[in-house]
């Protein structure tokens, strides 16, 4: 191996074997990658769980502010962006279950399943800020 | 009669009889956390927007520190195991590798130890 990356035929290029950019990108493919990508985001996003519980335990004040610091425009996109990566990576990994059963692996269902996890991971989250904003109206 | 190699005997390493421990366990996290992510998603949702003492009496229910245990819990683990594998698959470097891989466990007991301490206090009117 030393022999072919020092080019022990005379400083011959060598053929690689195709990687990730020869590839068309495809459904079943880009989710794949985005179901590590969100479980990463969700890994430093559990510090927000954290600290969510940490205010409320800590007292009123420190309560305040964490609702001050969630509720700015800052802190609502990155609390929907966390909420998008965290509904994904449920109805993804609802799909993976699905596969260990060994079942829906068939390439057209495997790309329908992709679709469904992608529309319903628009359609539930939407539907989640709808219902936590019709609340902050009822709490007001 | 054993069918081993007489060079895997005098290695003395076999199977580590954990196979499939972290795959299992990846699953039955998983499973575990469908339900209670769902319910944690419904309760954020319900109420946002309260103040402080819905937030407490929210809290001081048994079954919502049971589950918020739960979930933390089952996180913590859950994410413990998949960043194990992000690290394995793309860290090459034994020292670097070995490094991360303890840093990924002490920050997942973090998490869990200081998410489930606030719930325990929460849940005992602290």
């Amino acid at each position: 191996m030393a022999d072919a990356k020092l080019g022990g035929s005379g400083g011959v290029e060598r053929p690689l074997s195709p990687h990730l950019q020869v590839y068309r990108w495809t459904i079943p493919m880009a989710l794949s990658i985005l179901h590590r990508a969100t479980g990463a985001a969700l890994y430093a996003g559990t510090l927000l769980l954290v600290w969510w519980v940490a205010a409320a335990a800590a007292g009123p004040d420190a309560y305040a502010n964490a609702q001050l610091v969630v509720g700015s425009i800052y802190g609502r996109f990155v609390l929907f962006c966390f909420s998008l990566a965290l509904v994904f990576h449920l109805l993804n990994g609802i799909r993976h279950l699905v596969w260990d059963t060994g079942r829906g692996f068939a390439v057209p269902t495997a790309k329908a399943s992709g679709w469904l996890v992608l529309i319903l991971t628009l359609v539930l989250t939407l539907a989640a800020w709808f219902v936590g904003y019709a609340a902050m109206e009822f709490h007001r | 009669m054993s069918t081993r190699t007489p060079l895997s005997r005098a290695r003395g390493l076999g199977s580590a009889r954990s196979g499939v421990h972290h795959f299992w366990m990846q699953r039955v996290t998983a499973v575990a956390l469908v339900p209670l992510v769902v319910w944690l998603i419904a309760s954020l949702a319900y109420h946002a927007g309260a103040d402080y003492e819905s937030a407490r009496a929210f809290f001081a229910q048994p079954i919502a520190g049971a589950l918020l245990l739960l979930l933390i819990g089952a996180s913590a683990y859950h994410m413990k195991l998949g960043m194990q594998v992000i690290i394995e698959d793309y860290i090459h470097k034994e020292g670097t590798k070995l490094t991360l891989l303890m840093l990924n466990s002490f920050f997942c007991v973090a998490v869990a130890l200081l998410g489930g301490l606030a719930i325990i206090k929460l849940s005992f009117g602290g």
